[in-house]
């Protein structure tokens, strides 16, 4: 039901662009945006995930800023600096006050990280960002040195996703932090007192106005923000999940811009005068993933005479080779995407400039396979979700064919996510499609979780499920990740990289592109960690 | 009565239990909450965590245990995603769907009885085969393809009407509604008329039928013999007469409008029940299903006592209880 929508949708804006109505004028000092998901709560520290941290993120603010394309930036820490590779030292801004008056110091920092770990029911805790964090000290109001066990390189990025509440919501009590669960006098502020807006009470640029859950989220703006004051007066978002009703809301002028719009229809709305199209490439890469856990036969691989395929180096560069990235870019994704030759775009922190990109090579392909003893090819499945990536399940079915030309006979299982995650947690697929998005902006990323072994002290490995493992890549790593040095640790990652490509570890197919419309005479500068910033959109002229 | 309505409610606590228990295998059986919900880069110390805490640690029988102790007073669990209590978030969107079926439902009503009637009593006319021709296009064509072409005419073509949303709500003792500001009235036209649509074309097919047949017997000619209006025949006789069809068709209807409208309020962005039906299922979020199907099923048994409670009143021939 849902796929005939897609034709409607090109009906839909086709005629709309012949359509001669004007959109209706709009209060200028008004922004109206599309949402493609709700956030679940406005607890910034209850669900960590792009469509919570995105709207919450207009509330409340971090230490640490990541700028459009996840480079850091000073937030509401004025600088920081390393002391040594264990410790560093975070100096606030001065002149930052609460929503509701209150001045902001070091306090608000402790009582935030200690209070992430308390948050009753996170089905997704932001303890990811808070567990390395061993002491904090406060010299003064103003200052924190912050230590951690080990050498820690990533703290500014994962700060960049803490956001900073009120010790007011604790009637200013002094809170001390301890690794092992802080203990405070007054109860700890419950979820739901964010979510109704009671202590949505942040530094931000915007202000809680309203949420009403499936309708509307409403800012008004902060006249007394430390920083660039945002154009837009009050912001109201209106989550509508299904695409083809969100472009139309765009058309019919309901709102002024909207994200995550249809590839089907973004050629089209680019075309008309009334509207424009803003993408950039994203964090997010698209890859293939074959199981490399064990000699034994993967489910559902057939033909092979009882042996793992996917161990040889030879059979996995095969598969990577025997896939047309451009054709997959251009058809069947509508150029909203880069082919990908590693796991990160080349244009993030620890990307390798040099790996040459993945050649087209489909008679390559098939020598390697004979030398890897498969002649003839073999049988497999490929899972794909069918509601998560851009285009998935079409990516998978192209994949597949452009495989079965190398003779090894694809066929395509293709899913709904929470279908396919649940079985792929359990090791039931053989070779599958998924998408890895750098959560913290660079290469340690994808590596650290997808081709590290896995390790669950270091954290490592946790989306590895094909259970690939290479000592020495390990070992690169893990050096990488001692590094505190940015320049340093930027060559570690990058011969990582390399190394993981060498290997092909995973098989990279294309790094997505996000794109956002909206009404002419807005501009708004692509975000890669995919999010969408209702202060960051601006009015233009062009 | 009393005796009546308790002896139709104690075997709807079993349809209830069966119902929350089927649910929990279906979630079961569909995949694992915690790969959809704890962000990939976590490691297993925290899944673990996240699992302990929501309770997906304990077999799914210790589960369903601390479920129905917990439900049989009247706490159906916190929701995974939101966080807040499962029933309150169904009940915070219920006068969303609420006002949208009652709306939809009255205007099936309201142009589906008498046009059913005219068609009825005109039935070889241009008229009569006119009216019956549109309530073929109202049974056939699926509701998410009129919703997206009303919003394409309406909203995108013609500008009118909002494309989707409630807009502003008036509150009405606490209870915020549309249909009290002009704003509201816009927003609720379309889903409104969208989903009326089918039920329009049921009621008028039962109102045709109906009418044919209550026109051919003998106390309708007796009562023109006698002389009386035809208005008089109309509405009272022959209305009353074709009642009893139609109110058991809308009272079912009606129930499956407020559970499952769920294409419309999609396609429309109507912030209703519906739309959190199927955002919870995308998510696995157990407790609101649980929740939203229990209550559907107490939906549909009181629809379906009161469509009884209505029939003795329509017809005097039926008595509640069967024995007397």
């Amino acid at each position: 039901m849902f796929i005939t929508k897609i034709g409607l949708v090109r009906a839909l804006t086709a005629l709309a662009a012949v359509a001669a109505t004007p959109a209706q004028a709009q209060t200028p000092a008004d922004l109206k945006v599309g949402l493609s998901a709700e956030p679940t709560s406005l607890d910034p520290h209850f669900h960590n995930l792009v469509p919570n941290n995105q709207v919450t993120g207009h509330i409340f603010e971090s230490l640490v800023e990541a700028t459009p394309n996840f480079s850091m930036r000073p937030g509401l820490a004025e600088s920081y600096r390393v002391i040594n590779p264990t410790t560093w030292e975070f100096i606030l801004r001065k002149n930052v006050k609460f929503h509701d008056g209150s001045s902001f110091d070091a306090n608000d920092v402790i009582f935030s990280l200690c209070r992430i770990p308390k948050v009753a029911n996170s089905p997704s805790p932001f303890t990811l960002y808070t567990k390395a964090i061993q002491e904090i000290e406060t010299p003064d109001a103003y200052t924190l040195i912050i230590k951690t066990k080990a050498p820690y390189p990533l703290l500014p990025q994962e700060l960049s996703v803490v956001n900073i509440i009120s010790d007011g919501l604790i009637g200013g009590e002094k809170v001390k932090f301890n690794h092992d669960g802080c203990k405070i006098n007054a109860a700890w502020p419950t979820t739901a007192d964010f979510t109704n807006g009671k202590n949505a009470i942040g530094t931000g640029p915007y202000k809680y106005a309203e949420f009403v859950k499936g309708d509307r989220i409403v800012f008004k703006r902060n006249e007394a923000y430390w920083g660039d004051k945002p154009q837009w007066e009050t912001v109201l978002m209106r989550p509508i999940s299904s695409p083809g009703p969100r472009v139309a809301a765009l058309i019919s002028g309901d709102v002024d811009f909207i994200e995550n719009p249809p590839i089907q229809d973004v050629q089209r709305l680019s075309n008309d005068s009334k509207f424009k199209i803003s993408g950039g490439v994203s964090a997010r890469v698209i890859y293939v993933m074959p199981d490399q856990r064990s000699d034994a036969v993967p489910p559902e691989v057939k033909g092979t005479n009882g042996k793992n395929p996917f161990r040889d180096v030879r059979v996995r560069k095969a598969l990577a080779i025997a896939i047309d990235r451009q054709a997959i870019v251009e058809r069947v994704i509508g150029g909203f995407a880069k082919p990908a030759n590693q796991l990160l775009d080349k244009a993030f922190f620890g990307a390798n400039l040099d790996i040459p990109k993945i050649a087209f090579d489909p008679e390559g392909a098939k020598k390697l396979l004979a030398e890897a003893g498969y002649p003839n090819g073999f049988e497999m499945t490929l899972a794909t979700p069918n509601d998560r990536y851009v285009n998935d399940a079409q990516i998978a079915q192209a994949v597949a064919q452009m495989w079965s030309r190398i003779g090894i006979k694809t066929q395509v299982n293709a899913m709904t996510s929470s279908v396919f995650f649940s079985k792929r947690a359990k090791h039931e697929f053989g070779i599958w499609l998924a998408g890895w998005l750098a959560g913290t902006g660079e290469m340690s990323s994808p590596l650290r979780s997808l081709v590290a072994t896995p390790n669950s002290d270091k954290g490592w490995g946790a989306s590895n499920f094909a259970g690939f493992s290479d000592p020495e890549l390990d070992a690169l790593i893990d050096q990488a990740m001692n590094t505190v040095d940015d320049g340093k640790r930027k060559v570690l990652l990058a011969d990582a990289s390399k190394k993981s490509m060498d290997l092909m570890a995973v098989i990279p197919l294309h790094s997505e592109t996000t794109p956002w419309a909206m009404k002419k005479g807005l501009d708004y500068k692509p975000r890669a960690d995919q999010s969408t910033n209702a202060f960051d959109v601006k009015r233009s002229t062009k | 009565m009393l005796a009546y309505a308790l002896r139709r409610i104690i075997p709807s606590f079993v349809t209830l239990l069966v119902m929350a228990m089927l649910v929990f295998i279906g979630v079961f059986a569909i995949g694992d909450p915690i790969e959809i919900l704890v962000d990939p880069s976590a490691d297993e110390a925290i899944r673990e965590g996240v699992r302990q805490s929501l309770g997906l640690d304990l077999p799914l029988y210790q589960q369903f245990y601390i479920f129905l102790q917990h439900a049989a007073v009247g706490d159906f669990g916190n929701s995974f995603v939101h966080g807040s209590p499962a029933m309150q978030l169904i009940l915070q969107r219920l006068p969303a769907t609420l006002e949208l079926a009652i709306t939809a439902i009255t205007v099936a009503i309201l142009v589906g009885i008498p046009l059913g009637m005219l068609a009825g009593m005109q039935s070889d006319s241009a008229t009569g085969r006119l009216i019956m021709s549109g309530s073929i296009l109202g049974f056939s064509l699926p509701t998410f393809w009129v919703g997206m072409m009303l919003i394409l005419l309406f909203a995108v073509i013609l500008g009118w009407l909002p494309a989707g949303g409630r807009g502003d709500t008036t509150s009405v003792l606490g209870v915020p509604v549309s249909f009290l500001s002009v704003e509201g009235l816009r927003h609720i036209l379309l889903p409104a008329f969208t989903l009326a649509l089918y039920k329009m074309a049921l009621v008028i097919r039962l109102a045709r039928a109906g009418t044919r047949e209550v026109m051919q017997q003998d106390y309708i000619k007796f009562a023109r013999a006698k002389g009386l209006s035809s208005a008089r025949i109309i509405f009272l006789h022959v209305l009353k007469n074709i009642m009893i069809p139609i109110v058991t068709v809308i009272g079912l209807e009606f129930g499956s409008l407020i559970a499952f409208a769920v294409v419309t309020e999609t396609v429309f962005a109507w912030p209703g029940m519906g739309k959190l039906l199927i955002e919870s299922m995308l998510k696995l979020d157990r407790p609101v299903i649980v929740a939203y199907l229990l209550f559907t099923v107490c939906l549909f048994i009181t629809i379906n006592l009161l469509v009884d409670l209505i029939y003795s009143l329509l017809d005097p021939r039926v008595r509640l209880g069967g024995n007397q």
